[in-house]
């Protein structure tokens, strides 16, 4: 089953007279004017959600509640996000839900009142069509203790979904967050009884979800923002580990948890945890430092700061420094006429140097996105008073074009489409990123309402490959002229070429092999002039490379099934005794902890993925490409070290072993040593090239006996179920850098799992090697003996062969893991295989198969062909479409 | 047959095949071409304003007329047609100064009805159904009438419920459904679902009859006028919990497949669409032929989008007769489950797992 990422909605409280001292004093004036200007801006930068709370003595606040949300109903831009109509008194909800048009949420109710009027305002939330936040609250008053605020959430929910017939999943909680470090030592206790009362009701009560205002926390801190911004950040950072997955937060009131300063970060942590008795006094005293810390910083390299701001703002987009960045930007503001004159000249002239010295290879992808982190923060500043001065002017938004891009449906990786858009940010694009597992017409939807003029699409897994020609197909059936970019590990010009840009006529189809072609790629089809040309050009590229591969095709001869067979590699020869396993069955393993898994990492691919190719050490010393890699791995290893140290993700996985024997090209796989009962089979591709040497034709069967009692194992592993999460805080902060860094070193930590684990299992749980003595290096050259092929991978390319081995490990029970629609693995950082001790076993590609394999292999797994077409159709030698014309 | 009977039966029919609604009703009073006088009859041959397009009037001055319509559907092949109550409502009775006689005129409109089902079921023994037809009023509870003071409203949600609940009130004993059509505004539509949740509480035998619910795209930008997009309208009318959500009216079905086709994707209920006649010509007529909207249809029912599927404006019982035809054999759409997440809707949808 697929199953969406973890998300956290963050709701914008600016339009809040309890919370905002200016919103209250425009809606006191009657200003409803400038009040929208505010909640424009809360949804533009980013609100998925907005609170309207009218609660305030001087205000009829009925009257206020129904103007306002009329008002709203006319503003398309902030109507189109979800309302949360947030008010203390019935009347006023009441009256707030009869003026929205779509579905709202209430907040709140509760049971403070008894039972009766709690159970009649659900139903009319029900009846209005509402979701609901309901409060800690019943009739002794509000929920202090993790006990009382899930006692309380808990006899609410029964009443909710069992009286009232209300959707769990429209039931939101708020388990009351209560200021800490006030002095008085019972509310001590607060920050942890929220985490822990949260992480029950997540538990114990499906569905439901649980939400929060967080600024109540750092009340007792009013007036130093540096401590308070820190204490939101801490307290978020461990209640949307335990579930909380919607907050009131002002983003602008958060740090990133990870630049906290560590000193203030564990004094904070001691008092939201409340780890120690003296923690509240100890940030007290502490605390006082940190009100104006803008003084203390390094007094390293600092020369450039008398420069004039324009060469300051230059510096800091090349160097990617964000530390002054706010300040430089508010005085480059200050100095020019128009807000729009700061991004257009001194941050734009930063951006081309950038642009530049990229195009020229003198700066590298870690550094271009790290520039663009600056960039977005200094946009981010100004981007209020631009709004205001387009609303004066009536002025419309201008940039160089828009892209729409998104990981295809059923797949979860990112890493490369996130390095894409952060280099079309670079250059002026507007990006749509609408994420992963995106489905085909909420890409298209989205692409026409914004207006878009490209779409872009990414995937890694060869299932994503179809479902991009399914699109294609989509954007041709609708006549969608917005010309297509095709990106991803498994995506090639060939693939594009052949299966792409047949399917569609409307609009050019282009290959971006890497995120330095995108600029040049997209400006080309952007521009009036030089389009017709490029089309030319791509059709040109695309025609050539499909008359290569049908002359590389006839040369290519294939071996009928039968004969490839009579080829196959014996187990048995050699005089091969399989080795009994020590532990047989399922073995999970929870005992690990990155600290284990660092020294298993290989870091060419870390690279690679970074677009800086070579190999690792070496590359470190490359005199072109040297510094650049240097910069990348210290902070590759900086966010590692606290990745260590502070236990980000828990590595989970799993390992079986079970009794099997080879069926022709399938292995049979037994439920236990008296081999009678077969507990599964995973099914076997042939290679059917026509080999000039005398190398069997492999299949990942022949690695196991037929004739005596062998043995096969399975594995999954992930780097830890908080990935997404995690990521999703840097993104906050518009910190690509750091997210993208982050995915990629927890794709590594994946990736040494697996070779950690097929160390242990070769040693210990199967221990058919117990003396092996290898180095990081030979083991990353796979010096040692066995395999661990993945499905989907090139010695089997059936996805579907995941499932079989997800069963027999029951991995998602045992690591958290699941399978997507297209049989990804969520969290994305996660690997699984197979594994085949025999020492002669080797890593192979099938390559293409002709239909007689097909055939058999369909017959085999119980398909029919017309499946069997559609799962393999990255490695037919054949065309099937073709095949069913000539038969008709 | 009662209609707990007649709901079983549809209930069976409606996993086997796809079900037929009748077509447009002011299609075919307009072919009675009545002038004044034949609206008025002889109860309102005084009445002091014109009335002369209030077809809704007709229940009460041509019975017989809007019966033979009903009846000409049926025997067309629909298995379920709608009452004549577009408008019957106090505030659109209201252009007509007949805000008094609104009751009145939804119930005869639902009686007449009734009584041409249970004539044609009792002669051809197939199960024939009543839909009591609720429009969406001629006011809008979320745009202001006036461009000048957007927050300005020319009707309350209070309004606009009380307004629904008499016409709900007034069709119950007659009706199978009750059919809440031609949705430009999703608050309008709220407000008569909240009426027939209020009205199911207040009138507990009639609680067990189901609701239809079906929104207008207005144009190619792919939304309601109010500005929602189709998954965002399913999402703000959900609670409802509706026998069928769909689309209907505005567009010819060449142009709706696609919005069609979504709500097909989001909703997990049945499919119910009825397209009008293709666009209007120059002169606001309709020219696509029967066997035109058929060969739409059927591809729209071979790609198993429908449940239910008749015609709106434009469309007679000759196009109903070619529709019935060529869903005739074509699987119905099979009811899909979602997993369970919180789904919210401004003008756009949002969800939460």
């Amino acid at each position: 089953m697929t199953q969406s990422t973890a998300t956290f909605v963050n709701v914008g409280e600016r339009t809040n007279v309890t919370g905002s001292a200016v919103f209250r004093k425009l809606i006191v004036e009657g200003d409803y004017a400038k009040a929208l200007a505010i909640a424009l801006q809360q949804v533009e930068n980013g609100a998925q959600i907005i609170d309207i709370n009218m609660d305030e003595g001087l205000l009829d606040s009925k009257q206020a509640m129904v103007t306002f949300l009329n008002m709203i109903a006319g503003e398309p831009d902030i109507a189109r996000v979800p309302i949360m109509i947030d008010s203390s008194k019935w009347d006023v909800i009441e009256a707030g839900l009869q003026c929205v048009q779509g579905k709202a949420i209430v907040n709140s109710i509760s049971m403070k009142e008894g039972e009766t009027i709690f159970l009649e305002q659900a139903r009319k939330c029900l009846s209005y069509g509402a979701a609901v936040v309901v409060m800690a609250f019943d009739e002794q008053g509000q929920a202090e203790t993790a006990d009382d605020k899930f006692r309380i959430c808990q006899r609410a929910y029964e009443l909710l979904t069992q009286e009232v017939g209300f959707p769990p999943e429209d039931i939101i909680f708020d388990p009351n967050i209560f200021a800490v470090a006030t002095g008085i030592e019972e509310h001590n206790d607060y920050g942890v009884a929220f985490i822990e009362g949260t992480r029950r009701i997540r538990e114990n009560l499906p569905g439901c979800h649980v939400s929060g205002g967080v600024s109540n926390v750092s009340f007792s801190f009013r007036g130093n923002e540096p401590v308070r911004r820190a204490m939101h950040s801490v307290f978020l950072y461990h209640a949307i580990k335990a579930g909380m997955d919607m907050g009131i937060v002002n983003a602008g009131q958060l740090d990133i948890y990870d630049e906290i300063e560590p000193t203030l970060r564990e004094l904070v942590e001691d008092v939201i945890l409340n780890r120690r008795e003296d923690a509240t006094e100890r940030l007290l005293e502490a605390a006082e430092g940190y009100r104006d810390q803008k003084g203390e910083v390094k007094k390293v390299d600092q020369e450039w700061r008398k420069l004039p701001v324009r060469e300051r703002l230059k510096h800091a987009l090349v160097k990617g420094i964000t530390e002054f960045i706010i300040e430089d930007t508010e005085e480059a503001h200050l100095a020019s006429e128009r807000p729009l004159h700061v991004i257009e000249g001194p941050l734009m002239d930063g951006m081309n140097v950038v642009g530049d010295l990229f195009g020229e290879g003198k700066m590298f992808l870690p550094q271009v996105v790290k520039s663009a982190r600056v960039m977005k923060q200094a946009v981010a500043y100004l981007f209020p008073y631009m709004e205001k001065e387009r609303e004066e002017l009536g002025l419309t938004q201008q940039s160089n074009g828009k892209i729409v891009m998104a990981t295809v449906k059923g797949d979860v990786h990112d890493i490369g489409k996130n390095i894409v858009g952060v280099v079309l940010q670079c250059n002026g694009y507007d990006v749509i990123d609408l994420g992963v597992m995106v489905p085909c017409d909420k890409i298209l939807k989205t692409a026409e309402e914004h207006n878009a003029d490209i779409i872009g699409l990414s995937g890694l897994i060869t299932p994503s490959l179809d479902e991009m020609v399914f699109v294609a197909q989509e954007m041709e059936r609708l006549g969608i002229n917005k010309p297509l970019l095709i990106g991803g590990a498994t995506t090639s010009p060939a693939h594009t070429a052949v299966k792409i840009h047949p399917e569609i006529t409307v609009t050019p189809v282009v290959h971006v092999g890497d995120a330095s072609r995108a600029v040049g790629v997209v400006s080309r089809l952007l521009s009036a002039e030089q389009r017709p040309a490029f089309e030319v050009e791509i059709a040109a590229g695309h025609e050539k490379i499909r008359e290569t591969r049908a002359r590389a095709k006839q040369s290519k001869a294939r071996l009928t099934i039968e004969r490839a067979r009579a080829n196959s590699f014996d187990a048995d020869q050699g005089g091969y005794t399989p080795y009994r396993p020590a532990q047989l069955g399922v073995t999970v393993i929870d005992d690990v902890t990155l600290g284990d898994l660092r020294p298993y990492i290989d870091w060419t691919p870390f690279f690679m993925s970074w677009e800086i190719k070579g190999v690792y050490p070496q590359i470190l010393e490359d005199p072109k490409r040297g510094e650049a890699a240097r910069t990348l791995f210290k902070d590759a290893q900086d966010m590692l070290d606290r990745m260590v140290a502070e236990n980000w993700l828990k590595p989970r996985g799993v390992v079986g072993l079970w009794p099997a024997k080879r069926e022709g090209d399938d292995v049979v796989v037994f439920a236990d040593e008296s081999r009678q009962s077969e507990a599964g089979r995973f099914f076997g591709l042939r290679q059917q090239n026509e080999k000039t040497n005398d190398r069997p034709h492999y299949c990942n069967s022949d690695f196991v006996s037929a004739t005596q009692d062998d043995w096969v194992g399975g594995f999954a592993v992930t780097a830890g179920a908080d990935e997404e999460a995690i990521a999703q805080r840097f993104k906050f902060a518009n910190d690509d850098y750091s997210e993208i860094l982050f995915k990629s070193l927890a794709d590594r930590f994946a990736e040494a799992f697996a070779e950690y684990l097929h160390e242990r299992v070769r040693k210990t749980i199967w221990g058919y090697a117990q003396d092996e003595a290898l180095s990081n290096e030979d083991l990353i050259k796979e010096s040692y003996k066995g395999i661990r092929p993945a499905p989907g991978y090139p010695s089997q390319p059936d996805h579907t062969e995941k499932g079989t081995l997800f069963a027999l490990l029951n991995a998602t029970d045992n690591t958290g893991i699941s399978l997507t629609e297209s049989w990804a693995m969520m969290p994305a950082s996660s690997v699984s295989g197979l594994y085949f001790a025999h020492p002669d076993s080797a890593y192979f590609a099938v390559g293409r198969i002709t239909r007689d394999q097909v055939e058999d292999y369909a017959a085999r797994k119980g398909w029919d062909i017309a499946r069997a077409e559609k799962e393999l159709s990255p490695i037919l030698d054949y065309d099937p479409r073709k095949l069913a014309q000539a038969a008709e | 047959m009662t209609r707990q009977d007649r709901l079983a039966a549809l209930n069976a029919l409606a996993t086997q095949r796809i079900l037929v609604l009748d077509g447009a009703m002011g299609t075919q009073i307009q072919g009675l071409k009545l002038d004044e006088d034949g609206y008025r009859g002889t109860r309102f041959a005084d009445w002091p304003v014109s009335v002369k397009g209030n077809n809704d009037m007709l229940n009460l001055t041509q019975p017989e007329a809007i019966k033979a319509i009903h009846k000409a559907y049926f025997e067309a092949g629909s298995h379920i047609v709608e009452t004549n109550t577009f408008s019957a409502t106090t505030i659109a009775q209201a252009d007509y100064k007949m805000e008094e006689l609104a009751d009145e005129i939804a119930r005869e409109g639902a009686r007449l009805a009734r009584e041409a089902a249970d004539e044609v079921e009792g002669a051809s023994g197939i199960v024939r159904a009543v839909a009591g037809a609720i429009g969406p009023t001629n006011k809008t509870l979320s745009i202001s009438p006036n461009v000048n003071d957007p927050g300005y409203r020319d009707v309350t949600f209070e309004d606009v419920r009380k307004t629904y609940i008499a016409q709900v009130r007034a069709m119950a004993p007659y009706v199978d459904f009750f059919l809440i059509e031609t949705i430009f505004d999703t608050l309008n539509a709220k407000a008569a679902i909240k009426a027939i949740l209020d009205f199911r509480v207040e009138a507990p035998e009639y609680a067990d009859i189901p609701v239809l619910i079906s929104g207008t795209i207005t144009d190619a930008s792919g939304r309601t006028l109010s500005g929602q997009t189709t998954e965002a309208f399913w999402n703000s009318v959900r609670h409802a919990r509706p026998w069928a959500v769909g689309l209907n009216c505005a567009l010819g079905a060449k142009e709706l497949r696609q919005y069609v086709a979504e709500m097909s994707r989001v909703a997990d209920t049945r499919i119910i669409a009825y397209p009008n006649a293709g666009l209007p010509n120059a002169f606001g007529e309709y020219d696509e032929t029967p066997a035109e909207t058929a060969a739409f249809i059927r591809d729209w029912a071979k790609g198993k989008l429908l449940n239910v599927v008749g015609g709106c404006c434009g469309t007679t019982p000759n196009h109903i007769r070619a529709i019935a035809e060529c869903v005739e054999g074509v699987d119905p759409r099979a009811i899909p489950a979602r997993p369970q997440a919180m789904r919210l809707a401004g003008l756009e949808p949002f969800e939460l797992a």
